[in-house]
């Protein structure tokens, strides 16, 4: 039966925390050969991590505890081998890059040193392993390896810290690579680039890929078959072409059903005045300009994507509008007045007008405060919107109308999970009655299936309650189906403004083109297409 | 990392400065040195003498101006009580405090972070929960009584060490005794939590996906960034040894810099006091330098 | 990027929070912590000794007894309250203590809570007002932190009289930077935090911002570190009175009982054993309730006590 290079027979895993009994998976099995790219689909807490965890040894027990299975590799039991053999095999035949590179790089020593390390850990002499780390250095990309081999983990940008984790992988050429979501920090073309270069370095090596991701776009992209998780067990396997037509299980419908950038495009038809026009908006912090002079409108009722990458400028522009940083110039006009020279007293009446839903409703929900008491803050701090015996009420009406209960209003944020946090998030915007909500990444922290519930309320509320948006996101197949006109921007600059079915039935710019090869769709056919516009687009415009 | 420690340096000029005028007014507000100095009958013209000789017969400002124009050509000026120049007697106390400071933080660095990293690998096992009980005590014992409990037991009762003096190595072993046990209290809880922390780190766990030997995980990966808020607290700890052990001087016959202060206020020695707190002043600022260089030459964050 | 919840339902389905009485809740999760329940029963007792202690036993306590002088500990012929033995005028050594934990506690408590309220709410100013005004707050800090405390204590009490209230302030003064530097690290971290960004998008007052928002978020480590303050500030008054330039008899606290009982530590090591033993109890309990404090007043950790108090009882 040792016909594949990696296989996992029955494996369950359970760990012992103060709440019980927790288990992580629940008798998997699945298998990987060489050459081939095997992928892990599922959401948070789904479990698709702990088995790659398990062929690592990376499994704290206690509290962890491996209940059944087995992990062949070459046909022996890696379970039953001992701790000093099983470390032999770590880094030298199974190596494993993970999601975020930063706090995954030690930050006290070089990057060459650490690249090198793992050579010298296998018994590699010194000069050797340094040779192979520079050469690998130079492989991934690294501009002036040589030099960069002294550098510290902080002076890097987040795509070459990947690169340097895929380079301190593959030092000595291992047979298995197990990559934990690793794009999933990163800009959508960095990982289109780390993507591809996972899969160059795949052909030359002939390595078997273990790829861990929640990402259907990530799937249909880079992976010859996949396994869908669901709660610690498998649902479903097969190729992405055979998942994606051919769904058989409940949960992968579902998810394929989330999949943003399926639905109809909206069209615009509003000719009124704006309510919102921003004009020539800018700040520098000293000499770094980090917004040159944006200029766009907004019409009541109809919805605004800013679409960028990190370090665009796209979140300045929400934090310039609502005072939470000064401007260093430029005019924002609300409903035709100027409100950036306003002083705080007089922006406060204006406030409840604006409002704001933040990325991280873990963080954006005061933790001291019950539900109950952060929504109707909103009135504590601008009474003429309601008399205090109706609070109650209007509390419960706000909680069903994001979805939740209204008997949810007496418990702290910390006892909802992600989505329900930003439902509560959305509520406290609601109470105030704006005119208009920003958005700033509101969903890019939830898991698919919640991004589209939660997507899919807030469509609900434009249209029943006329609430126009500004929809701040980094991603842009969320965003077609939502918006109505997209903004795109590089850099400080905004690089292509149009409705959303001009951005993205017939980009004009580069980047715009750049930015929609990019981004992965879920569906195998489509993607290959991309992958090949991605490809000629690198050609013409290197 | 040079702007960092010309700021630090600037910044401990003023609170240098400040500490001197509040030191020299509050001081002068203790009492008439000369009531202090001269016999119970002397006279009136044998004060006025007296305070003729020391210039205490100036304006407080003019003394003031005086003392710091002194102080900028490092004259510390006379010690009433002992007749010789200031600096010189505190000097020579300092000294010992010194060796005291640096033998007992020595001692407390070693043991804290070889004892806080056993327990921190043990966890819940019995060797942490001794360490975890011993470290509380530690740190909630006053110091006087854990060195009067020490005389009974060791001096008196059996006689094996000398109560006071500095005569040979087995004076010191009570006071360094004695101001072990707080620090290394603090420091053991510091350094667990932070190799704790370091232990469940990401960084760790590539170390571990890499093949890294155990050993080396620990002593190389985890230590490391484990020391960065060690070093912090050893230095406070540092600094208020520095400042003079009063109690444990005081107890012990110890004739360090925090005997030296308190005997000196007692008896209005201005001198000693102004010079002693500039030179205790000055170690710490000096202290806090290495300590600094310590940190960046660990962290290469801070260095860029 | 991806949360760490498991569904978007598991949670939702536990029943509504029941409202439980306050003391009850803190009561079922300090016996979840077996070790802070024990520190805060004795600190109950300390309390309770400090309140009514000089009430009843303050005329036993000041009563000399020559046939008592340093009588032993652990014999009761001479009654209950010389269990742990007289003193060198024949005073009940137990009495004394009880009563001394008055003015013990209240030098303490009175340094704690000065330095707490005067050092937070400089912090916060320095914290959430204009650079200038908290450079300059934090160089005073910086002269009081570099000052050799236990020296301007020394300064001070002889400029002044050695009398509780002064020793209060002495104690105070050199307490307040922790709590100012603390507090100023603390505010200039909540106030980026995106719930405090969100109540300023709501328009919410700076005074609201303050203390709805940015006050209890730092409350609980300001509480915490007051508990192991309190600690410190006793085992400071005690070296103080110890050095003889604290309280001054006929007045007691146990820092002084330690340093009258010394000159009798070859014949009688009662005297100074049972006072400062009493020190370092108190200062353990409030170590210990301190650690609790730092997960119980943490909404994010407080289940782990919560848990605990559900499966032991």
């Amino acid at each position: 039966m040792a016909d594949h290079l990696l296989e996992v027979r029955d494996l369950s895993v359970r760990f012992h925390t103060a709440q019980g009994i927790v288990n992580a998976v629940n008798g998997i099995s699945w298998h990987l050969d060489r050459g081939e790219t095997l992928a892990i689909l599922g959401e948070s807490g789904s479990g698709k991590s702990v088995s790659a965890s398990a062929i690592m040894n990376l499994i704290d027990m206690p509290p962890g505890e491996i209940t059944s299975g087995q992990i062949l590799f070459d046909g022996v039991d890696l379970l039953k081998k001992s701790e000093e053999d099983r470390r032999r095999l770590n880094g030298k035949r199974i190596s494993m890059i993970f999601q975020d590179p930063l706090g995954h790089l030690n930050p006290v020593y070089p990057v060459g040193w650490q690249i090198a390390e793992t050579a010298m850990a296998h018994g590699k002499p010194k000069d050797e392993a340094y040779a192979r780390a520079l050469a690998l250095m130079e492989r991934v990309g690294i501009p002036d390896p040589k030099a960069s081999m002294d550098k510290y983990p902080h002076q890097f940008s987040g795509g070459q810290r990947q690169r340097l984790m895929i380079a301190m992988a593959l030092v000595l050429k291992p047979d298995i690579l197990i990559a934990d979501e690793p794009t999933t920090a990163l800009d959508v073309t960095v990982q289109a680039e780390v993507l591809s270069l996972l899969e160059e370095l795949q052909e030359e090596t002939g390595m078997g890929l273990l790829l861990i991701t929640h990402d259907l776009g990530v799937v249909a992209e880079a992976a010859d078959r996949a396994v869908v998780m669901e709660g610690g067990h498998i649902v479903e396997s097969g190729t992405p072409r055979e998942l994606y037509h051919h769904a058989q299980h409940p949960y992968t419908r579902k998810l394929l059903a989330a999949a943003p950038g399926k639905g109809e495009m909206r069209d615009p038809a509003s000719d009124e005045q704006p309510i919102l026009r921003v004009q020539n908006l800018q700040k520098s912090y000293g000499s770094f300009a980090a917004l040159k002079g944006v200029n766009f409108d907004l019409h009541a009722g109809e919805t605004l994507a800013i679409v960028g990458e990190s370090g665009s400028g796209k979140s300045t522009i929400a934090r310039l509008m609502l005072h939470l940083e000064p401007a260093s110039g430029g005019k924002v006009l609300w409903k035709g007045e100027e409100i950036l020279s306003k002083t705080p007293r007089e922006m406060g009446p204006l406030r409840r007008q604006l409002q704001m839903v933040f990325q991280d409703p873990t963080q954006s929900l005061n933790p001291h405060m019950t539900v109950f008491q952060i929504i109707s803050e909103a009135w504590v701090i601008h009474p003429d919107i309601l008399p205090k015996s109706q609070w109650k009420d209007r509390v419960a009406e706000l909680l069903e109308q994001v979805g939740l209960k209204p008997e949810h209003a007496l418990r702290n944020p910390h006892q909802f999970s992600g989505g329900q946090r930003q439902r509560i998030a959305i509520a406290r915007a609601l109470a105030l009655e704006p005119d208009l909500i920003i958005c700033d990444e509101a969903v890019s922290a939830l898991d698919v299936s919640i991004q589209a519930q939660v997507i899919a309320l807030l469509g609900e509320l434009r249209d029943r309650l006329g609430i126009a948006f500004i929809f701040i996101a980094h991603d842009l197949p969320v965003v077609r189906d939502f918006a109505d006109h997209v903004l795109v921007m590089q850099r400080g600059q905004v690089v292509e403004h149009g409705t959303v079915r001009q951005i993205f039935e017939a980009p004009r710019q580069g980047y715009t083109q750049r930015l929609l090869a990019a981004g992965l769709d879920s569906d195998p056919d489509v993607q290959a297409e991309r992958r090949s516009q991605r490809l000629a687009l690198a050609a013409t415009q290197a | 990392m040079k702007t960092m420690l010309g700021k630090r340096a600037v910044s401990s000029l003023i609170s240098l400065f400040v500490l001197i005028v509040m030191v020299f007014f509050l001081s002068r507000l203790t009492g008439d040195p000369a009531a202090l100095y001269l016999p119970v009958d002397a006279s009136e013209e044998m004060r006025q003498n007296f305070r003729e000789i020391h210039g205490l017969n100036d304006p407080v400002i003019v003394q003031f101006g005086r003392y710091i124009g002194d102080l900028v050509q490092l004259d510390f000026g006379e010690s009433l009580r002992k007749a010789r120049p200031a600096i010189d007697v505190v000097l020579e106390a300092f000294v010992w405090t010194l060796w005291l400071a640096l033998i007992t933080m020595a001692l407390v660095s070693v043991a804290a972070i070889v004892v806080g990293s056993i327990a921190a690998f043990n966890v819940g096992r019995p060797f942490d929960r001794v360490a975890s009980v011993l470290s509380l005590i530690g740190a909630s014992a006053p110091d006087f009584w854990i060195a009067i409990v020490g005389i009974v037991v060791f001096s008196v009762s059996y006689g094996l060490l000398p109560t006071s003096g500095t005569g040979t190595v087995w004076h010191w072993i009570l006071p360094i005794a004695v101001l072990f046990i707080r620090p290394f209290g603090l420091i053991l809880q510091i350094v667990r939590g932070s190799m704790i922390n370091a232990l469940g780190s990401p960084y760790v766990k590539t170390a571990r996906a890499k093949g890294v030997k155990n050993r080396p995980v620990i002593f190389v990966h985890t230590l490391r960034n484990a020391m960065l808020p060690v070093i912090t607290v050893i230095g406070d700890q540092a600094a208020a040894l520095l400042n003079g052990a009063v109690v444990v001087e005081t107890i012990f016959g110890f004739p360090g810099v925090g005997k030296l202060m308190i005997d000196s206020i007692l008896q209005r020695d201005f001198n000693v006091i102004l010079a002693a707190i500039m030179v205790t002043a000055i170690a710490i600022f000096l202290m806090n330098i290495l300590i600094d260089i310590a940190y960046a030459l660990l962290d290469p964050r801070i260095r860029t | 990027m991806t949360m760490t919840d498991t569904s978007d339902t598991v949670r939702a389905e536990e029943d509504p929070a029941k409202p439980v009485s306050g003391l009850r809740r803190v009561i079922a999760m300090l016996w979840a912590d077996k070790l802070a329940f024990v520190a805060a029963l004795f600190l109950l007792v300390i309390v309770l000794c400090a309140v009514f202690g000089p009430m009843f036993l303050q005329d036993m306590a000041a009563k000399t007894n020559l046939r008592a002088r340093n009588a032993p500990p652990f014999e009761l012929e001479r009654g209950f309250f010389f269990i742990l033995g007289g003193d060198a005028l024949g005073r009940p050594l137990l009495a004394r203590i009880i009563v001394a934990a008055q003015n013990t506690m209240m030098v303490a408590a009175g340094a704690v809570v000065a330095s707490m309220i005067i050092g937070s709410a400089l912090g916060l100013i320095a914290g959430y007002t204009g650079r200038w005004v908290g450079e300059a707050i934090m160089r005073l800090a910086d002269v009081i932190m570099s000052f050799p405390s236990l020296l301007l204590a020394v300064i001070v009490l002889y400029m002044l009289s050695p009398s509780i209230a002064n020793l209060v302030l002495v104690l105070a003064i050199t307490r307040i930077p922790i709590y100012l530097r603390t507090t100023r690290a603390e505010v200039l971290e909540v106030r980026q935090r995106m719930f405090v960004q969100a109540a300023i998008v709501m328009g919410a007052s700076n005074f609201r911002i303050v203390f709805k928002h940015i006050l209890p978020v730092i409350l609980p480590t300001l509480l915490t570190i007051a508990t192991l303050d309190f600690a410190f500030v006793m085992l400071a008054e005690s070296s103080l009175s110890f050095l003889g330039i604290g309280i001054q008899p006929p007045e007691i606290t146990w820092g002084l009982m330690v340093s009258q009982g010394r000159q009798y530590l070859t014949s009688a090591w009662w005297l100074a054993f049972w006072p400062g033993l009493a020190i370092i109890l108190t200062t353990m309990s409030l170590n210990l309730l301190s650690s609790w404090m730092r997960i119980a007043l943490n909404p994010t950790q407080r289940w782990r006590l919560e848990i605990g108090a559900k499966k032991n009882g």
